[in-house]
C-alpha cells in the first residue's frame, strides 16, 4: 500500500470573534480583540472582570430542545462540526465504518457538573438531571458529533488540557495515516467561563486582572503582559485522505505534513525554561513531516499571553529552529481569541489552514513594547504576505501537566 | 386535591413538548411516549420529575414502567391526588 496522505477539506468554528470561520477571519485579518467585560453578577467574586465569550451564542444556532440536553461545550462542537462538515460537501454517502471523530475538550462540562450540584443541594437527588453525565463527560462534544454524523470508525477524546485541541488534530491524522479511517471530524472545544474555574485560573495568578482595559489584556509578547485571557467556543477541521478527497471532487484545503509530541517531565503547570521539551516536539514534528526548519514560513504560537510561558516558547522556538527562525512569521492569535483551552489547538490549527489558502499570517494585536527577550519574528498589529509556492507552516500548543504538540500543515 | 384529566392532559402536553420538544397538538391519551412520541428513557426521568412537582404526586420509579401512554399517565396522576 502506498504511504497515505491526510488532507484538510473543511473547517468549522465558533469563537469570541465570529459564529463561523468566514466571520472569526475576518475579524483576526482585521486584528480585533473578543474580549470584553462580563456582565454576571459574580465576576464581583474575582479578581478578573473579564473574558472572552463566543460572539454568536449557540442558541442562535440551533434548536432550544437539542440544547438543553447538550453541555455548553457540546453545542459549540455541534455547531462547528456541522459548519465544517457542510464546508467539507457534506460526504455523507461516506462508509461510516471509515469515518471517525476526534473532538477534545481541556475540562469537560464543567459548567454542567456546577449547576447540577446547586440543583442537588436546593432540590435534593430527584432534582439532578437525568442528563447530567452524558452533559458533564469530557468526551461528551466528540460523542455527541459521532453520534450525528453516525462514525463508527472510532469516536475519541485526547484529554491534555490546553494541548487537547492539537492533539485531537494529531490523532485525527494518525487514524486516517494508520487506515483506521478516510475521513476524521476533529477538532477542540471549551466552555468554562464560569466563577469556578476562573477563580481557580485567578488562584494560579494565571489570569490577566486589567480590569480597566479587557480588549488589551492578551497581549502576548509585550513587556507588560500580566495573563491569558480565559474564552470559549471551539474549531472544527475535516481531515480526509488524499485519494479519497480527489475522488469524491472534494476542495482541498492544505495537507497535514505530520505532527510531533513530547512531554516536559518538568512541572505540573510551569514551562521548562529550558523548553528542551518544546525543541523536541519540533524536531519529531518535521522529520514526521519529511520537512526541515528551511520549510516553515509561518507558526500560530501557543504564546498565552503569561509572564513566564511566552519567553520560554520564544526561547525554545530560536533553538529549535535557528537561523531559519528569522523567516518564520510567528502570530499569537490569542491576543485576538482569548485562550480556548482545550478549543485553543483547534482553532489555531484552522487559523493555519486560513493563513496557509489566503497566504497571510495574522497579526498579533496589543503589542506596545515587545519584550527584549523575544528573539522570533512577530508578526505584529497588521497580517504579513506569505511567499508563494509550496510552503509550510507549524502549530504548537502545550497544556499543563507538560504536554507538548506540534503540527505541521502544507500547502498543496 | 382532585385533579381533572383534562387538567392533567393539558399539563402533561406541556412538559412533553418543553422536554422533548413535541408539538403539543401531537400529544393524545392514546400516544405510547416511547414508539409514538419518541421521548427517550432520560427525557422520561425528566417528564417525571417535571410532572411530580406539577402535580404534586409521587410516581415511584416502580411505577414509571408502567406508564406506556400518555393515558396511563393521567390515569396515574388524577389518582394519586385524589
Amino acid at each position: 500500500m502506498s504511504q497515505r496522505r491526510v488532507v484538510v477539506t473543511g473547517l468549522g468554528a465558533t469563537t469570541p470573534l465570529g459564529g463561523d470561520v468566514d466571520s472569526t477571519w475576518k475579524a483576526i485579518l482585521a486584528g480585533q480583540s473578543g474580549v470584553r467585560l462580563l456582565t454576571e453578577d459574580w465576576r464581583e467574586l474575582l479578581p478578573v472582570h473579564f473574558a472572552a465569550r463566543v460572539a454568536t451564542e449557540p442558541a442562535d444556532q440551533m434548536e432550544r430542545v437539542e440544547m438543553r440536553r447538550l453541555d455548553r461545550s457540546e453545542q459549540f462542537a455541534l455547531v462547528a462540526s456541522r459548519e465544517a462538515w457542510k464546508d467539507a460537501g457534506s460526504p455523507d454517502d461516506i462508509d461510516k465504518e471509515r469515518l471517525g471523530v476526534v473532538i477534545a475538550s481541556g475540562i469537560g462540562g464543567v459548567i454542567t457538573l456546577l449547576d447540577q450540584f446547586v440543583n442537588l443541594n436546593e432540590k435534593g437527588a430527584r432534582g439532578v438531571s437525568p442528563h447530567t453525565v452524558p452533559m458533564l463527560m469530557p468526551n461528551g462534544p466528540a460523542a455527541n458529533v459521532g453520534l450525528e454524523l453516525q462514525a463508527k470508525a472510532g469516536v475519541h477524546t485526547p484529554v491534555s488540557a490546553c494541548a487537547s485541541g492539537a492533539e485531537a488534530v494529531g490523532y485525527a491524522y494518525e487514524m486516517i495515516k494508520n487506515n483506521r479511517a478516510d475521513i476524521v471530524v476533529s477538532g477542540g472545544v471549551e466552555a468554562a467561563i464560569h466563577q469556578l474555574p476562573m477563580a481557580g485560573f485567578a488562584a494560579m495568578k494565571a489570569l490577566s486582572t486589567r480590569n480597566d482595559d479587557p480588549a488589551r489584556a492578551s497581549r502576548p509578547y509585550d513587556r507588560d503582559r500580566d495573563g491569558f485571557v480565559l474564552g470559549e467556543g471551539g474549531g472544527v477541521l475535516v481531515l480526509e485522505e488524499y485519494e479519497h478527497a480527489k475522488a469524491r471532487g472534494a476542495k482541498i484545503y492544505c495537507e497535514i505534513g505530520g505532527q510531533g509530541l513530547s512531554s516536559d517531565g518538568y512541572h505540573i503547570a510551569a514551562p521548562d525554561p529550558d523548553g528542551s521539551g518544546v525543541q523536541r516536539a519540533i524536531k519529531f514534528a518535521l522529520a514526521n513531516s519529511g520537512l526541515s526548519t528551511k520549510d516553515i514560513v509561518h507558526l500560530n504560537a501557543h504564546a498565552t499571553s503569561t509572564p513566564a510561558g511566552d519567553v520560554a516558547e520564544a526561547n525554545a522556538l530560536r533553538k529549535a529552529l535557528g537561523a531559519d527562525a528569522d523567516h518564520v512569521a510567528v502570530s499569537a492569535t490569542k491576543s485576538m481569541t482569548g485562550h480556548l483551552l482545550g478549543g485553543a489547538g483547534a482553532i489555531e490549527s484552522v487559523f493555519i489552514v486560513k493563513a496557509l489558502q489566503d497566504r497571510l499570517a495574522p497579526p498579533t494585536i496589543n503589542i506596545e513594547n515587545l519584550d527584549p527577550a523575544v528573539t522570533v519574528d512577530v508578526v505584529r498589529d497588521t497580517p504579513r504576505q506569505l511567499p508563494s509556492g509550496d510552503i509550510a507552516a507549524l502549530n504548537d500548543s502545550f497544556g499543563f501537566g507538560g504536554h507538548n504538540v506540534v503540527l505541521v500543515f502544507k500547502s498543496l | 386535591m382532585a385533579l381533572s384529566p383534562a387538567d392533567v392532559l393539558a399539563g402533561i402536553k406541556e412538559i412533553v413538548e418543553e422536554v422533548a420538544g413535541i408539538p403539543a397538538a401531537s400529544i393524545e391519551l392514546d400516544k405510547n411516549f416511547t414508539d409514538d412520541l419518541e421521548v427517550d428513557s432520560l427525557s422520561m426521568v425528566e417528564v417525571v420529575v417535571a410532572c411530580e412537582e406539577r402535580f404534586g404526586v409521587k410516581i415511584p420509579d416502580e411505577k414509571v414502567t408502567d406508564l406506556a401512554t400518555v393515558g396511563d399517565a393521567v390515569n396515574f396522576i388524577v389518582n394519586a391526588a385524589a
